[in-house]
């Protein structure tokens, strides 16, 4: 039936930022690499026409089919899940680069809390802290033990950005100065020093000047074009694995990339990964690709999605807590927001970049005390200058009419008299959040769909509350006319964007009980199978994903040399 | 940034350079000033005379012989009478006012006619296999029907509903008739079998606020006198003179026109 294909060293599932990283270095350690990507190739050229707000951001242009595949939802185990039929809260990746190319960049380092979130928060609180049924725990790593991979990222990458004066310990500064400071951004940072806050620079893929990275890519400054989230980067000024990590692999002559290949299996015998099934999408020919050593880069869900249906690792089972392919599915918690309105002071928010904004941690982590609070952990509190679109920016103070003469005059006036400061809220696993396979919808090949089982809990309406009312103490400092600030969670919903950062479901940790891979995100019981994602991830915390996914990608490459020298467990 | 130093910075560069450069060659930023205007305006006719002819059929009003005609002013999908009634319904949504033009004169029924003939019409990306189940509403649209359906059907009962409550059609209502029936959608006063009234609703706001401000490549923005509305700057180059400064920036809007050569 299927063709049988030459073995190559390694093969990767998927060509976004996880893969795009593992072919380069593998490649340049002299390993012959096949990457297979489901989607199309992609380049630089491709962007001419690309400050197209409808086509890239209301049509979804460069985001993955629905009608071929994507997934069910259900608020809890009672009800049906039913398939997102069209996009809402998040936006999958597809096509070489994935979801690189369509990011903003912001380029965050978890913190050393999180990799530790349990121990610290039974040390500092008690075990009581922890409500029943949050399934946090420790990583099986500490932020000091990645410090190094997380540099390695950012040299990579060429993050601009200035220290964060309540983060990690750095080993070296930044590769290039932070991105330029907007009159918004400096008022907010007036504004939070004002409160005793600790501002800085949000640390920025987009490149503050032009840089050349450690592999000799050498990428032009970012124009502050304002299409940016969703849409590529005509100057290739965003890092994007197509303009960074891809084309180092292809220059060692060791890469050979296969678009339009959908993976549909892992293959495996005794224990051992023996390669990949997948189907090319322009014939509907199937291939086998034997291989060495498998990776899985193929975003959160499919990772999950493919391991389940290839039955590697024993699923998780959320009746006994038991089990761990598709455990400890997290979000992020965005809700806790505000608004300024100025009356008098029009803003050039037209213009930005993806990841052009200030921040502050003093109320993430456990950066402050958590003892008279009802949740843990906390949020990033930044305001973005990210570029105000018009179809989408039409912001109006509250009571005005939902269309109409009124309406329109309201979102003319103040489309650019308005500032948003939002909080990045993290958000912690429950026993009953999970990922499996969905038993009815189908994708295009007749494989089950994933299915989602998540909604928001107490913690999240606690953090909300709080993060909230942040966001409007620093508006309101900043001199806003009028300041609204929300502090209601409402139940999780699938049908408006809220972030693409989907956490776990093939989690990493240090014991095969609670985790399906080790900190090299290597399967436990397929000791030739990585499988690399913000899947690893035991929670998501109050940041984007990629700074923190990105290290773990290099710290995998690392192990996947080693054990291509000296199989066996890695740790 | 000063033009040399930019184009200096660009020599050491593969893509980028490459792409950046034509990019200015072909938008005509390179030689310092924004084309802008003149290509496009002599395009479009003036928006009130191109959309009285489309409407009434009037041809005896004929365009002087130098002026150039809105070819994309003719429809792809909608009837005649639904063209009239998504035209008076997105007029009401976003009327002309003080701060300028609305919905008829910038074209948004032409835009939604146009759109509604292709991809999104048909939910071509979404999936839409079966079963179909009632949802929840935190689980989005569970319904079997596409978009084009949708609008046919939304549109024949706002023309039955007009009938039924002002014995009229809805394009020939006055202003605060036409209000009164979308509101009776937006708020599922009025009560359908086949679809979520206040979800038509929905969608044709939507797509109104689409028209409104898309590029004017879709048919829509007619003028660009959306984005000038807003003072939105449409799609320049490179905003990195003014990110940081103080002082608002109006700037003459460029359109995706402009970032094609036409001889
Ligand atoms: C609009 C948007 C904005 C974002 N902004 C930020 C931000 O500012 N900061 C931040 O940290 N993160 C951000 N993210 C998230 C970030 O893009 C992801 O964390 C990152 O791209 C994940 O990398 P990945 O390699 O795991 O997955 P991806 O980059 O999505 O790559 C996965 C690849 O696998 C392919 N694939 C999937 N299944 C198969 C299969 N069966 N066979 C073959 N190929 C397959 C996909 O087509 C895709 O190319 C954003 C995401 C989106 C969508
Ligand atoms: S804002 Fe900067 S990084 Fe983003 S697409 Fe525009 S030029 Fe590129």
């Amino acid at each position: 039936m299927a063709t049988k294909l030459p073995k190559t060293d390694v093969v990767i599932v998927g060509v976004g930022w996880g893969g795009g990283i593992i072919a380069s270095e593998l490649t340049k350690g002299g390993l012959s690499v096949v990457g297979l990507e489901r989607g199309k190739e992609r380049k630089t050229e491709d962007y001419y026409m690309v400050h197209d707000e409808l086509r890239y951001a209301l049509r979804y242009e460069m985001f993955q089919d629905l009608s071929r595949e994507t997934i069910t939802f259900r608020g809890n185990e009672k009800i049906k899940a039913l398939p997102m039929r069209s996009y809402g809260s998040f936006l999958l990746g597809d096509g070489l680069g994935g979801s690189g190319v369509h990011w903003n960049g912001q380029t965050f380092r978890f913190l050393p809390y999180d990799f530790e979130i349990k121990s610290k928060t039974i040390e500092r609180y008690g075990k009581s802290k922890i409500p029943d049924g949050m399934t946090i725990q420790d990583w099986g790593i500490t932020y000091d033990k990645l410090e190094p991979y997380f540099n390695k990222f950012e040299k990579m990458t060429g993050i601009s950005g200035d220290e964060n004066p309540l983060g990690g310990k750095r080993s070296e500064k930044y590769p290039t100065p932070p991105m330029k400071t907007t009159p918004g951004m400096k008022m907010f940072s007036d504004s939070c020093k004002g409160l005793n806050y600790h501002p800085y620079h949000m640390p920025s893929a987009n490149l503050s000047e032009q840089y050349t990275n450690p592999d000799g890519i050498a990428r032009a400054a970012c124009q502050y074009c304002g299409y940016c989230e969703r849409f590529g980067c005509e100057y290739g000024a965003k890092a994007d694995p197509v303009v960074t990590v891809i084309p180092v692999a292809k220059n060692t002559g060791k890469f050979e990339l296969r678009t339009h290949s959908n993976v549909r299996r892992i293959l495996h015998k005794g224990g051992k990964a023996t390669g990949v099934l997948y189907i090319d999408t322009t014939t509907g020919e199937e291939y086998e690709q034997p291989a060495d050593i498998v990776v899985m880069t193929s975003y959160v869900f499919n990772n999950t999605r493919l391991l389940l249906m290839s039955n590697i690792g024993k699923p998780y089972d959320p009746k006994t807590g038991t089990g761990v392919i598709g455990r400890n599915y997290a979000y992020q918690v965005l809700k806790g927001a505000g608004v300024g309105f100025f009356e008098d002071k029009e803003f050039n928010i037209f213009a930005g970049a993806g990841s052009l904004g200030m921040c502050i941690d003093d109320f993430n982590g456990d950066n402050f005390d958590h003892k008279d609070l009802k949740f843990i952990h906390g949020a990033n509190i930044s305001y973005s200058q990210t570029g105000a679109r018009p179809i989408q920016n039409n912001t109006v103070p509250p009571g005005t009419p939902t269309w109409g003469k009124d309406y329109k005059a309201a979102t003319v006036k103040y489309a650019n008299r308005h500032i948003n400061v939002g909080a990045q809220g993290s958000c912690m696993p429950f026993r009953h959040h999970f990922l499996d396979l969905d038993p009815t919808y189908k994708d295009e090949f007749g494989d089950p769909l994933m299915r989602i089982t998540f909604d928001f809990e107490d913690q999240d309406r606690e953090l909300v509350k709080f993060m909230g009312a942040k966001c409007g103490d620093i508006l309101k400092q900043m001199g806003a006319d009028k300041v609204v600030s929300n502090t209601e969670l409402a139940p999780y919903e699938i049908t408006t964007y809220q972030s693409t950062h989907n956490t776990g479901g093939v989690v990493m940790g240090s014991s095969p009980d609670t985790s399906a891979v080790n900190n090299y995100l290597q399967m436990w019981d397929t000791e030739n199978l990585f499988v690399i994602g913000a899947s690893a991830f035991a929670h998501n915390s109050g940041y984007n994903p990629t700074g923190t996914m990105g290290a773990l990608s290099y710290r995998a490459a690392e192990g996947i040399h080693k054990y291509h020298k000296n199989p066996g467990s890695l740790v | 940034m000063a033009n040399e130093t930019e184009e200096q910075d660009l020599k050491d560069h593969r893509e980028p350079d490459h792409s950046r450069r034509n990019f200015l060659k072909n938008s005509g930023y390179a030689v310092g000033g924004l084309i802008v205007g003149g290509v496009v305006g002599s395009l479009l006719r003036s928006p009130n005379k191109s959309t009285t002819n489309n409407n009434n059929g009037n041809t005896t009003e004929k365009a002087p012989a130098n002026e150039a005609v809105n070819f994309n002013q003719a429809l792809m999908h909608f009837t005649q009478e639904q063209f009239l009634i998504m035209e008076a319904a997105t007029e009401r949504i976003f009327p002309a006012d003080d701060n300028g033009p609305g919905a008829k004169e910038l074209g948004v029924a032409y835009f939604i006619d146009h759109q509604l003939a292709g991809e999104w019409g048909l939910n071509g990306r979404e999936y839409m296999q079966g079963p179909f189940f009632k949802g929840e509403t935190t689980q989005g649209y569970q319904g079997r029907l596409k978009r084009r359906e949708i609008f046919d059907i939304g549109l024949q009962e706002m023309q039955n509903y007009s009938n039924k409550k002002f014995q009229k059609k809805f394009k020939d209502l006055t202003p605060e008739q036409q209000d009164t029936v979308l509101k009776a959608f937006e708020t599922d006063e009025v009560k359908l079998t086949t679809i979520s009234a206040s979800g038509f609703f929905k969608t044709i706001f939507g797509s109104t606020m689409e028209g409104a401000y898309a590029d004017p490549l879709y048919g829509g923005n007619g003028n660009m006198g959306g984005w000038k509305l807003k003072n939105f700057p449409g799609n320049q180059m490179s905003y990195t003179k003014i990110i940081e400064q103080d002082k608002f920036e109006k700037m003459q809007p460029v359109s995706l026109r402009e970032h094609l050569p036409h001889s």
